[in-house]
């Protein structure tokens, strides 16, 4: 992990690398974060593979609701020769929840991404294969969302099924 | 769309009924090109799963074929999503951990640490030695028993019967002693923050050792079952390999790496939980084909052991857990006698502690790849965000460049040397 010098270096890396890219850095225990604008998210990972971070560990999302704007989606890297660590973030908002895919940089986004979108709504924007992953096909909504209430999904029982039953559904 | 004419006088369909009917799959249907004139080439797709033994769970493949070789393969999951990310939302943080440890049921301790060790980040809670070491045997234990389940049932998918008796003789070694030391056989929720939930019971030492030096011995006897056995070297040796960059590139870790020779481990890389204290090898193999993958685990069952001894050894005296009461349980004689335990306790039961706003990814070394915990928190006494990097997810990815232009028979010879657990990858 990177120390807070460590990581405004690393900012200001990728600051010359893509002008206005970066947005603010946050140090917390230990572990960096770089929040990033989410149109530059490519040239950013771009750049940060050049300086050693060639593995993508894991993306995901977070929905930061009631904050704006609300949307995360975390990548987290690692340098395995320099055994460092380091957390590029971009947020985006639920009207405008698109985001450009990293799976053409890096395979391993595939499926990561594929389950944000299922889990959050964010849009991948060139994604290969922008399907829902873990919850049904027809499936209304993005559960993982802090608004969306538990056991709040609209359930058509049987003693239902013939008569008109139209499911509340949610954004 | 397909409509199904009704009968007169049937019910008119509902809005649902009519909803569901107008869902479009046609992102579904990626026809492949570029194998022959389709009259020499007939591609057939086949749906494997999510119902078939050699999956090791409710996992569906849609596979291509041409003839017997599988020419593309896309795996369908879901089917045992429980949503337990966003259940781990509405519990407090020390409650959170037994829905946590569901995930991937052969990994549990890995689960909890990875877990407990980002809440600790986000704490900044010093966990005592002695509980790091006790995690240590504990989740060791569990690498080799996940470790046995994999060697079992590949050895049954490849035909060989009697190598499952074998493994789950040794697998109900060790859930016994977890039993012993924890009061369950598996999801046992003996990690807690900040240590673990209580100090191990007299005797239990001992008979891990005893556990612990049996173990290579049989880890030789499984291997001279299987390392000379013809049909095994036919289906795994030089079968479907993936070379080191490709794997790299899907995010693939662990063994799958290993076997292809990056000797890649976060317990030697970035070492967590004392394990820079313990002498122990990383195995690795040379071309990635499923021999390696075989091979790098049954070298790890070896080297699981040699830790797990070790720490024995050197299990230094000291608390079990933490000993700041904001975290911690007080020790339950405290009860009676002081009002300020009683009323920790009391709120820690009920509320939960709270948890300094911020975000923190607590990755560490599961049995099959790299498990990171990334846990956010807004100050409150949930989680608002848990997120379990299980790298059998993220290795599932390597599924369709591995059995590419393969016989649908290795297939899943190579599935089984991938060792995906369903409940992790679906969570």
């Amino acid at each position: 992990m990177p120390d807070q010098t460590g990581l405004e270096l690393l900012a200001q890396t990728v600051g010359d690398a893509v002008p206005d890219s970066v947005l603010r850095t946050v140090h917390f225990r230990g572990q960096g974060t770089i929040e990033v604008a989410p149109g530059a998210i490519n040239d950013v990972l771009q750049a940060l593979k050049g300086a050693g971070f060639r593995a993508l560990s894991s993306v995901h999302g977070v929905d930061y609701y009631p904050e704006e704007p609300r949307l995360g989606v975390i990548y987290e890297l690692l340098d395995m020769t320099a055994l460092d660590r380091v957390r590029v973030k971009v947020r985006v908002t639920a009207d405008e929840p698109t985001v450009p895919s990293v799976t053409p940089l890096w395979p391993t986004a595939n499926h990561q991404e594929r389950e944000v979108f299922d889990m959050f709504g964010v849009v991948f924007d060139g994604h290969p294969d922008p399907r829902r992953i873990l919850m049904p096909e027809d499936y209304q909504g993005h559960p993982q969302r802090r608004d969306f209430p538990i056991g709040g999904e609209p359930v058509l029982f049987t003693k239902d099924q013939d008569t008109d039953y139209t499911p509340k559904v949610r954004a | 769309m397909s409509t199904v004419d009704r009968p007169a006088g049937a019910p008119a369909k509902s809005a649902y009924r009519q909803m569901e009917e107008s869902i479009d799959l046609s992102t579904m249907e990626q026809p492949l090109t570029g194998y022959g004139d389709g009259a020499s080439h007939e591609l057939l797709t086949l749906n494997m799963g999510p119902h078939h033994p050699a999956t090791h769970g409710v996992l569906r493949l849609i596979v291509t074929l041409d003839g017997e070789i599988v020419r593309d393969l896309k795996p369908i999951i879901g089917y045992v999503h429980t949503g337990i990310e966003k259940t781990a939302e509405q519990k407090a943080y020390w409650k959170a951990i037994p829905v946590v440890e569901r995930m991937d049921y052969l990994a549990y301790f890995f689960n909890s640490y990875a877990f407990c060790g980002a809440v600790e980040t986000l704490l900044d809670c010093e966990v005592p030695k002695r509980a790091q070491y006790l995690r240590v045997i504990h989740m060791e234990l569990n690498r080799i028993m996940s470790h046995l389940v994999w060697l079992g049932t590949s050895a049954l998918d490849l035909g060989a019967m009697s190598m499952f008796w074998y493994c789950f003789r040794e697998r109900e070694a060790i859930l016994d002693l977890f039993e012993y030391s924890t009061g369950q056989r598996m999801h046992t929720r003996y990690f807690q923050v900040g240590g673990v939930m209580e100090d191990i019971p007299a005797g239990w030492a001992a008979k891990v050792k005893e556990f612990a030096e049996k173990m290579p011995t049989r880890v030789d006897q499984y291997g001279a079952l299987l390392n000379k056995n013809e049909i095994l070297l036919q289906r795994l040796r030089g079968v479907c390999p993936l070379g080191e960059a490709e794997l790299l590139e899907l995010g693939v870790t662990g063994p799958l790496l290993r076997a292809a020779g990056n000797p890649w481990d976060l317990r030697k890389a970035m070492p967590y939980s004392s394990y820079e204290d313990f002498d122990f090898q990383i195995p690795v193999g040379t071309t990635g084909d499923n021999y390696d993958r075989y091979a790098c685990r049954l070298q790890e069952l070896k080297e699981s052991s040699k830790i797990i001894l070790q720490a024995l050894e050197g299990l230094p005296e000291g608390p079990h857990i933490t000993g700041d009461r904001k975290i911690s349980l007080p020790p339950r004689h405290e009860l009676a006698t002081s009002m300020e335990a009683l009323i920790h306790h009391f709120k820690l039961v009920t509320e939960g502690f709270r948890v300094p706003e911020g975000e923190a990814y607590f990755p560490i070394e599961g049995p099959r790849g790299e498990l990171g915990c990334f846990v956010r928190s807004d100050g409150s006494s949930k989680p608002a965000r848990v997120h379990m990097r299980d790298p059998s997810f993220v290795n599932l990815q390597a599924t369709a460049p591995m059995c590419k232009d393969a016989y649908i028979a290795d297939l899943i010879a190579t599935l089984a040397m991938i060792d995906p657990v369903l409940g992790g990858i679906d969570r």
